[in-house]
């Protein structure tokens, strides 16, 4: 299978502390990749510039073949529509209701009637056991609710990738359990994910192959056996708590 | 001495920053604003919650003003034998000056909080992220929509706040000052001209845009949680209070350029 995302040598700075300092890997096509690392290691920052939201100060990224780190902000809405990005909380827009958070992508980037608005929307919250709650607005859900919705927001448009920023984060078993269940359904419809995480069994459930950021660089990259297959290193000592 | 000089140049390189950042978001302004869709219904609600919502206090604020302006000249002019005078000094001082520059600083203080906060909200929250990672334009769909509403709502907020402050200063000349309803009417009309009228109004184009474009620069540049939205708050208020009391000076010296040679 062919990479769809491709990021090389990338560098970015914070102040005087250069917390990335060289990070390569590549994603395939279909596959999903968990991000793992410490607090601070910059997992998110990597994350958002795959859509644009941060530029490196050094370095490549091909999203699909497309160099995206010197495109204008212009420029990056063919990537944009083809990476949805799921935030931590959810990022819904709080002025509007769960329907109008939905029909938000739909209304700003396709020619779809009201009507086939209304349908795909209710739809989606179905698939995602959220009907219902239409009108409701985003202060009034719970934290699972409100990162289910941010999660059918994100993919409405439906999206070749999805990047994941800890969608388990702060849920009960039970959320966590349907937001893996909606990510592996996800990647059964041949979606590609990476998906940033401290959620070590959440990682472990949806994903193919999981890499480490560790000192500013890939520290490991592999698939769950492949890393615990190496006992003592820091992968499987930070995979077990052990150590940051 | 060293102290407060380095005091000094940080706050001069904080006023160049936010010079700097705020000429970047008009130029950006302009380069969006040319393109499609304009968005016109969030254009339409801004002018509602800028001008309907803003209308009360700026018009109790007219009121007050064009009274005490009454109550004060006709009191101190009245020792001189100059009351007959109130007539013409009220209504040109707050056609001309005191109308545009208090109802902006009151759109300023309003409006301005209240654009600073929601978008420092939104940044905290990501919501700006997501409108861009949903591949939409925050400065479209935000800043645009809010400098416009702005602009529409200062100048018509005013145009309605001389002509109360006028009736206020009517209301006091007729009842504190014992002046003739007919003879200060008269007064007013000889006195004040459109032009008055209109430079006083045209000034407030440019107040308006320096509280949009400064309170949504701003709150734009919110970074540190909840803490940061409040000191964009402030920020916003004084400097667009500052921008609107500095520019007042300049645009009125231009007025008298272009409209009393």
């Amino acid at each position: 299978m062919s990479d769809i995302i491709e990021v090389k040598h990338f560098k970015k700075r914070f102040g005087s502390k250069q917390v990335h300092k060289d990070v390569s890997f590549s994603v395939r096509r279909g596959e999903c990749l968990a991000l793992i690392g410490g607090s601070g290691a910059g997992k998110s920052v990597i994350l958002r510039s795959l859509i644009g939201l941060e530029r490196p100060d050094e370095g490549e990224i091909r999203i699909d073949g497309v160099e995206i780190t010197k495109l204008r902000e212009r420029d990056l809405l063919p990537v944009r529509r083809k990476v949805a990005y799921v935030f931590q909380n959810g990022a819904l827009f709080d002025s509007m209701s769960v329907y109008e958070n939905l029909a938000y992508p739909l209304r700003e980037h396709t020619k779809l009637t009201e009507a086939e608005i209304r349908g795909r929307i209710l739809g989606q919250l179905e698939e995602f056991g959220l009907s219902g709650n239409e009108s409701v607005f985003p202060a009034n859900l719970s934290g699972g609710m409100q990162k289910r919705v941010g999660l059918a927001r994100a993919i409405i448009q439906q999206p070749d990738i999805v990047l994941y920023d800890e969608p388990t984060a702060g849920l009960d078993p039970y959320n966590t359990k349907r937001i893996q269940e909606m990510i592996l359904a996800l990647k059964a419809k041949g979606k590609t994910a990476i998906f940033v995480t401290h959620d070590m069994p959440s990682a472990f459930a949806v994903c193919d192959r999981v890499a480490m950021l560790l000192d500013g660089r890939i520290h490991a990259i592999g698939t769950r056996e492949e890393l615990e297959a190496a006992p003592g290193n820091r992968v499987s000592r930070f995979i077990n708590g052990e150590e940051l | 001495m060293q102290q407060f000089a380095a005091h000094l140049g940080g706050k001069a390189l904080d006023l160049l920053r936010q010079l700097g950042g705020e000429w970047l978001l008009l130029r950006q302004i302009f380069k969006e604003i040319r393109r499609r869709p304009l968005y016109a219904r969030l254009i339409v609600e801004q002018v509602y919650q800028i001008g309907i919502r803003s209308s009360v206090l700026v018009l109790i604020t007219a009121a007050s003003t064009g009274m005490v302006m009454a109550l004060q000249f006709g009191m101190g002019l009245e020792k001189f034998g100059g009351k007959l005078y109130v007539p013409k000094i009220v209504s040109l001082s707050i056609v001309r000056e005191i109308g545009p520059v208090f109802c902006s600083l009151m759109l300023a203080a309003r409006v301005g909080a209240g654009i600073a906060s929601e978008i420092g909200s939104m940044v905290v929250t990501q919501q700006i992220d997501a409108i861009r990672a949903l591949g939409t334009s925050p400065v479209k769909k935000i800043v645009i929509p809010r400098v416009l509403g702005c602009i529409i709502a200062l100048p018509l907020l005013t145009a309605l706040g001389d002509l109360v402050g006028v009736a206020g200063g009517l209301l006091v000349g007729l009842h504190e000052l014992n002046l003739d309803p007919g003879f200060y009417l008269e007064k007013i009309l000889s006195t004040v001209t459109i032009t008055d009228y209109m430079t006083g109004i045209g000034k407030t184009f440019f107040f308006a845009a320096f509280i949009g474009l400064t309170s949504c620069y701003f709150g734009l540049g919110v970074s540190s949680g909840t803490k940061g939205v409040g000191q964009a708050t402030t920020k916003a208020v004084v400097a667009s209070s500052i921008m609107i009391l500095i520019s007042d000076f300049f645009l009125t010296k231009l007025f008298f350029i272009f409209f009393e040679a």
